[in-house]
């Protein structure tokens, strides 16, 4: 019987295990399906990370691999190229791997770090034919950056996501010529600094309001037709120009990966397309834990390390410490302006001292104010400069003022007219 | 005058700088715009990551990063200088793959130990 079985060894598992054993728990598994742990940090060449966390800029391997050298330190296993099929709510992990073969494990408790898997062009349903050539820009990456293969030459990116912004830099840089990056909405889905970094310095067009609406090729792309959207995102006719190319990347939005969340009955949030999460990042179900990617899609690794953490801490506290349940759940809500919150509920009791909510915006926001409503009363606002739907937003609510809410409360944003 | 996007924060704020008078900002939204933006035009610099080939190791290419920032215009002339490189395994985080990049005194260094 483990303590605790983590699955995923991207950052999210990574520190949430590490968590764990700091705080007390001593039999510690991560089921790993790659052949190393790092998850996407190993491909994730740039730099960038743990400017918030570390205080320094680190590529991806280097910061995957500050959490890596702790594990054996820490004593923790790691099961490698192991695929886990199903997860209980009795904390059994069906694992499968080339050495072991078909296991059922048993945990005390679990924590879900599958992290999110890149939307595909069936999910965006562009028409055309159907030639080689279109991939989603992880793929890319991947193929690139570890497997030493290059994807194309004459390339086009279709939307702003910042793996797409990263790749069209990373293209030009091995010699291909990027034509365009093209984005259906009026605004860049990617941080403005890879707009500016990786777009801007090589001279890469940004179409804002434009998609593709027809890729043509037989065996290889060979066009894709472009054209302008409108208000309500629908290709304009007229505006349409074709792009001679050979190669599509597609950086269309993330998706946290949740079979197992799903086939263990755990509540998923319509919003995120992620696990309902508490407090202590637990979920609907007694004993597993959810954290990173899988819970809510993040734009900076240093935050999945801090929910991660809390992920951690809080199956320690359940294995070592099981409080009994308790009735008090306060709902968070997203009011005008918010697209989700996360977590969605919180036991005040379990609060120490600030409650941090993590949330996007829905739309573009100048100067304005995040408002913390129960019922009519605002029990807290936060101002803020500018908010944008690409960058994710948080706000510590303090102990004190939570435990003046009665029933739910509503997060909303307001443009500060004063 | 020049215009840059400041990246000091996701709010993006335009910046005018204007190099014939003492780089005088404006369009700034706080202090730290103002010294991104005088840097920027006097003399923009820029980190470069990339991969390098590598033998007899689990993946075939070996990713490396420089150790401090170069000029923005030798970029190009920096990646040429990764092309002839062929590392063996086994590398280290942090070994020096490339000293003195475009003679600029920086170097590619490796960011995995492969």
């Amino acid at each position: 019987m483990y303590d605790l079985i983590v699955i995923g060894a991207g950052p999210a598992g990574l520190a949430a295990a590490i968590t764990a054993a700091k705080n007390g728990l001593k039999k510690i598994l991560i089921a790993e399906r790659d052949r190393e742990a790092g998850g996407i940090l190993n491909q994730c060449i740039h730099n960038g990370f743990g400017l918030h966390y570390f205080k320094e800029e680190l590529t991806g391997p280097e910061y995957a691999s500050r959490f890596i050298r702790m594990l054996a330190d820490l004593n923790i296993e790691l099961m490698l190229n192991a695929m886990v099929l199903e997860i209980t709510p009795e904390r059994h992990v069906h694992v499968i791997n080339r050495d072991v073969g078909y296991k059922v494990l048993e945990a005390k408790s679990i924590v879900l770090a599958m992290g999110c898997r890149e939307r595909t062009r069936g999910a965006i349903a562009i028409p055309g034919s159907r030639p080689a050539g279109v991939l989603t820009a992880g793929a890319a990456q991947r193929y690139v950056n570890m497997e030493g293969y290059m994807v194309g030459r004459r390339v086009l990116v279709l939307g702003s996501g910042d793996i797409g912004l990263i790749m069209a830099r990373r293209l030009t840089l091995e010699g291909a010529e990027v034509l365009a990056c093209l984005e259906i909405m009026p605004y860049s889905s990617g941080l403005m600094r890879n707009v500016v970094q990786c777009l801007d310095d090589y001279d890469i067009p940004l179409l804002l309001s434009h998609t593709i609406v027809e890729i043509r090729g037989d065996k290889r792309v060979e066009e894709a037709v472009v054209a302008r959207v409108d208000q309500n995102l629908k290709p304009i006719a007229g505006t349409e120009m074709t792009f001679t190319c050979d190669t599509i990347l597609l950086s269309v939005g993330l998706i946290p990966e949740n079979e197992l969340t799903d086939k263990a009955g755990i509540e998923i949030d319509p919003r995120t397309k992620g696990a309902i999460v508490r407090e202590n990042m637990e979920t609907s179900c007694h004993g597993i834990f959810a954290c990173g990617n899988v819970v809510h899609v993040h734009d900076l690794v240093d935050f999945v390390t801090e929910e991660s953490e809390i992920a951690g801490r809080g199956a320690a506290e359940f294995v070592l410490n099981e409080k009994s349940e308790t009735a008090d759940e306060m709902t968070l809500l997203c009011g005008d302006g918010v697209s989700y919150v996360v977590p969605q509920i919180v036991r005040r009791e379990r609060v120490a001292k600030t409650q941090t909510v993590y949330f996007r915006v829905n739309r573009l926001f100048d100067k304005s104010r995040v408002v913390i409503r129960s019922g009519e009363n605002e029990i807290a606002a936060f101002k803020r400069p500018y908010m944008a739907p690409g960058e994710m937003e948080h706000v510590k609510i303090p102990k004190a003022l939570l435990d003046k809410a009665e029933g739910a409360i509503v997060i909303s944003v307001e443009e500060d007219v004063s | 005058m020049k215009t840059v996007i400041c990246i000091v924060c996701p709010k993006g704020c335009h910046l005018n700088i204007d190099e014939e008078h003492g780089y005088e900002v404006s369009g700034f939204g706080c202090e730290r715009g103002i010294a991104y933006g005088v840097e920027e035009v006097r003399r923009p610099m820029r980190m470069i990551t990339s991969t390098v080939r590598i033998d007899n190791a689990a993946l075939p290419r070996c990713p490396v990063k420089l150790d401090k920032p170069i000029d923005k215009h030798l970029i190009m002339a920096a990646m040429k200088e990764l092309d002839q490189v062929r590392l063996t395994s086994p590398v280290s985080e942090g070994q020096i793959v490339v000293e003195n990049v475009c003679g600029s005194g920086a170097s590619f260094i490796s960011t995995r130990s492969l």
